[in-house]
């Protein structure tokens, strides 16, 4: 399992615009490098990034070889109902991983 | 005109040593700043879990690792000489846990690491009395002109701190961030890591990993950055 660190608020008021920020450990190699030994080191990145609140897409990332190592993604969401927030990272080699938090509105 | 050398001499001191943080960017800072942009606490966050699986809490907790990495190079009885936090860490897991060895430069070292020196943060460093030889030892290793550069550490990060160098800021060359996370690594990193760098950089032979020489310019490094505090897990450029 890879280390993720979330800041989200566990309480926010109705209509409240909250912002989440994500940092996930992950290589990001990008599939162009020479390792040590002088071959091509295979492609390993996190695809896809999405958040569901109460099952509804409310953010989706596409990334992309590009992306540093570690992906860090802050973004912002209203909230208008208690719930769970599910974060989940898609990528090479079968990576999936998925966090969840709780927050409650009122 | 001696006045006012006086003078200047005075304010320099009264600068003190200068962390790198303080000429890095705004934007860098920043991620510095917020431990959920640091990539940096990933690492302690794995520190923690390794700390008490590798059986670490049967003898100390996160609370008595305060201050310790702010006393390293610390003075070993049985050396009689300098022994750094990576070398205290997989010499106590090896020898009183009896666990398998840890090789330095390596993830789970350096996550323990990060974990024990981020109990340190803010805390000035102190270094040991004891380690004077060291530290006379490893100035004359900071001071010796190498590698096919013909150059000194102290020609960059005494002489020309806060210069350029092909259009990078040259820092004081302060330790007090170790093990921090570097963007041009993509990953933590550890100090002996780094010193490989600017070997590396001026085309010298390498510092063996842990051995007397490396120790000692690691204890005139801490010697020389007295005062600042600690910033594990730093980010640098």
């Amino acid at each position: 399992m890879a280390q993720v660190l979330l800041r989200v608020p566990s309480l926010a008021r109705r209509g409240e615009v909250i912002e989440i920020r994500t940092l996930i450990q992950h290589p990001m190699e990008t599939g162009f490098r020479p390792g040590a030994d002088g071959t091509v080191q295979p492609r390993d990145i996190i695809r896809r990034f999405t958040c569901l609140y109460d099952n509804r897409p409310v953010f989706e990332a596409a990334l992309h070889p590009a992306v540093a190592a570690n992906p860090y993604l802050t973004f912002t969401i209203r909230a208008d109902q208690s719930g769970v927030l599910a974060f989940t990272w898609e990528g090479d080699n079968g990576f999936r991983q998925t966090e969840t938090r709780a927050i409650t509105v009122t | 005109m001696r006045r006012r050398v006086a003078a200047l001499a005075l304010l320099l001191m009264a600068a003190g040593p200068r962390s790198g943080f303080e000429t890095m960017t705004p934007e860098l800072q920043a991620i510095q700043r917020d431990d959920v942009a640091n990539p940096g606490m990933l690492s302690v966050a794995e520190g923690e879990g390794l700390f008490a699986r590798e059986g670490c809490t049967q003898c100390h907790t996160p609370a008595s690792m305060q201050g310790v990495a702010a006393r390293y190079p610390a003075f070993d009885e049985r050396r009689g000489g300098p022994i750094d936090l990576a070398g205290r860490i997989a010499e106590c897991r090896e020898q009183r846990a009896g666990r398998p060895p840890l090789p330095r430069d390596t993830r789970p070292l350096l996550a323990l690491e990060a974990f024990v020196a981020h109990q340190s943060r803010g805390l000035p460093i102190t270094p040991d009395p004891r380690l004077a030889d060291a530290r006379a030892e490893g100035e004359r290793q900071f001071r010796l002109r190498r590698g096919q550069l013909n150059l000194s550490c102290a020609q960059c990060h005494d002489d020309h701190a806060g210069g350029k160098l092909a259009g990078a800021t040259i820092p004081e060359g302060h330790p007090n961030g170790y093990p921090l996370y570097r963007l041009e690594w993509q990953s933590l990193g550890s100090l002996q890591r780094r010193l490989r760098g600017c070997f590396t950089g001026v085309r010298a032979e390498l510092l063996a990993p842990g051995s007397v020489e490396a120790l000692a310019l690691e204890a005139y490094l801490f010697g020389r950055a007295a005062g600042l505090p600690i910033e594990t897990p730093a980010v640098r450029p």
